[in-house]
């Protein structure tokens, strides 16, 4: 646990000394801001729905570029031979460089907290349907950061790992479309596998377990192949 | 307190390193020593547990590497080959973070972090960003970093590169100080320093060890005999009748000739034989003064070069010969 933490303490830190947490930042919420003030002036609705769906697009290119330094970075640093030889578990390791990624983007989406407020303080939004967006997006940005951590655990080169993260999660988000035009298991087993069929759920207001165990199997399954991965060479 | 039995590495089909087994003892520093590629990182990297060997077991203060990792790692203060030093972090902040992760907790995290700032000498430079500092400064912080949890087994890899003349001397007296309480392996280059430093040699070419012992006794298995050198005055012919009369002495010859009537002889004895004494009376009695004497050591460069060009002089010749009558 000390391990997990000081990895994470150690995480967060440098994420927010690096330029690049400040742009993303900034690129994530200049954006959610256009589409919130777009969607308000030309539909007149209050909702967020638009603005959620917008962002999941944004993450795609967003995520991958403040994970894939997690673990290739270090690789390419060379302190992965001083992670790896101090006594701490890789998964340890893997844990606490996820959740400092996961904090991270936490706060930024605490910054689009205004919107539903301005929301509230001109209309009266559908409350629940809001609630349950965000908790579709935080498990959207928790898979988005598992998948890139997957990807950065794959390479010692950055720029693979960030193009190679942002490669999957948009044919994760795309494969929905496929399955109009196939049938039968194929067209269910693709709409399935899609990040935006299991998203958009949440935005309409509904919690169904299904989507959360998407979710959470994504997350599972790309961390402990990441540790996989990185523990293959060495002893640990 | 290090163990290696049998340890061969694989990649793919190239063999770095292969049935490597050595001991070392509690409170010995050993050497590592061979031409660069010979595999001392790669042994270095399998014992601190950072590479799995493909096949063979690895113990380090009783615990083996592959079962019991983190209490084996626990025991362990490894210096890679490059300072593994994050560049947006000062030397402060570098350091509690290493001891945290070696299981460090609040006073006594405090202690040792001070301790081993005052150690390696990066006082002034606490406070600085580890990216703007020298090469010299970022090597020591990432010595401060092997020593900060006190570790029982210091494992170095060329741990005085970079250095200047002075900081060199002063680190090889650190790792001095810490034998004793402390096992300690490390690789380097400069034979010297190895020779002074450490308490017993491995040499490793081609992934595979080709000697290991203390530094004396490499040099005596592989010289054979005994070798005095002297430099006398008189006439060259009747010193070698006298000299060939000699009992106990196997050859003598004219090394070097300095003017008509001094030259310099080379004796070679049986190895447990001393003929100095000997030596001496018998020029002395027929008065051929001798102006200089001395005992002729192998030095490590010798027997690095000796024991390493050997291997491949043998082994690559048929190989290009073959390929020439093909």
């Amino acid at each position: 646990m000390n391990a997990i933490i000081s990895i994470f303490k150690k995480e967060l830190k440098s994420i927010f000394y690096s330029p690049i947490a400040y742009v993303i930042g900034a690129v994530i919420l200049g954006l959610a801001g256009y589409f919130f003030s777009v969607n308000l002036f030309v539909s007149r609705i209050a909702d967020l729905t638009g603005v959620f769906m917008n962002l999941g697009v944004v993450l795609i290119f967003t995520v991958p570029a403040l994970t894939m330094k997690l673990l290739a970075g270090e690789e390419q640093a060379g302190t992965m031979e001083f992670l790896l030889t101090s006594p701490i578990s890789v998964f340890q390791l893997i844990i606490g460089k996820y959740l400092a990624s996961l904090v991270f983007f936490l706060f930024i989406t605490a910054f689009t907290l205004i919107y539903p407020g301005i929301l509230f303080a001109l209309s009266a939004p559908d409350s629940g349907i809001i609630i349950v967006s965000y908790i579709g997006f935080l498990l959207l940005v928790a898979s988005y950061i598992s998948v890139g951590l997957l990807c950065s655990s794959l390479t010692t080169s950055q720029v693979v790992a960030s193009i190679s993260s942002f490669g999957v999660l948009l044919l994760l988000w795309v494969s929905s479309w496929l399955s109009s035009n196939t049938s039968g298991i194929l067209s269910s087993f693709i709409k399935t596998l899609s990040m935006s069929e299991h998203y958009m759920d949440f935005l309409r207001g509904i919690i169904d377990t299904s989507h959360l165990v998407y979710f959470v199997s994504i997350i599972l399954v790309s961390l402990t192949l990441s540790a996989i991965n990185i523990s293959r060479h060495t002893c640990s | 307190m290090i163990e290696l039995s049998n340890v061969t590495k694989k990649y793919g089909n190239k063999i770095a390193i292969s049935n490597i087994s050595f001991f070392v003892k509690n409170g010995e520093i050993l050497g590592l020593l061979g031409p660069n590629g010979a595999g001392k990182s790669t042994t270095m990297r399998i014992i601190t547990g950072y590479l799995a060997p493909t096949s063979g077991i690895v113990k380090v203060a009783g615990f083996d590497m592959a079962k019991q990792p983190v209490l084996a790692k626990r025991h362990i203060g490894y210096l890679p080959e490059n300072p593994p030093i994050y560049k947006d972090m000062t030397v402060y902040e570098y350091l509690n973070f290493a001891g945290e992760l070696k299981g460090l907790k609040g006073k006594e995290k405090a202690r040792r972090v001070s301790k081993v700032i005052e150690e390696v000498g990066i006082g002034d430079v606490k406070n600085r960003l580890i990216g703007r500092l020298s090469r010299g400064y970022k090597q020591r912080t990432g010595l401060a970093q092997a020593l900060v949890s006190d570790p029982d087994v210091l494992i170095l890899d060329e741990p005085t590169v970079g250095l200047d003349p002075q900081q060199i001397t002063e680190i090889r007296q650190l790792i001095k100080s810490l034998s004793g309480k402390r096992t300690v392996i490390l690789s380097s280059h400069i034979l010297p320093e190895v020779s002074s430093l450490c308490h017993r040699v491995a040499i490793i070419n081609k992934g595979n060890l080709i000697a290991e012992n203390t530094p004396q006794n490499l040099g005596k298995s592989l010289m054979g005999h005994h070798k005095v050198v002297i430099q006398a005055k008189g006439s060259n012919d009747k010193i070698l009748e006298i000299l060939s009369n000699l009992s106990g002495i196997e050859s003598v010859e004219v090394s070097k000739v300095l003017n008509d009537n001094l030259c310099e002889y080379t004796i070679e004895s049986e190895m447990d034989k001393d003929v100095r004494e000997q030596l001496f009376y018998a020029m002395a009695n027929n008065n051929f003064p001798i102006l200089e004497m001395r005992s002729y050591v192998m030095s490590l460069e010798d027997i690095f070069l000796q024991l390493v060009t050997e291997e491949p002089v043998i082994s690559a010749k048929p190989q290009w010969e073959a390929g020439k009558t093909k």
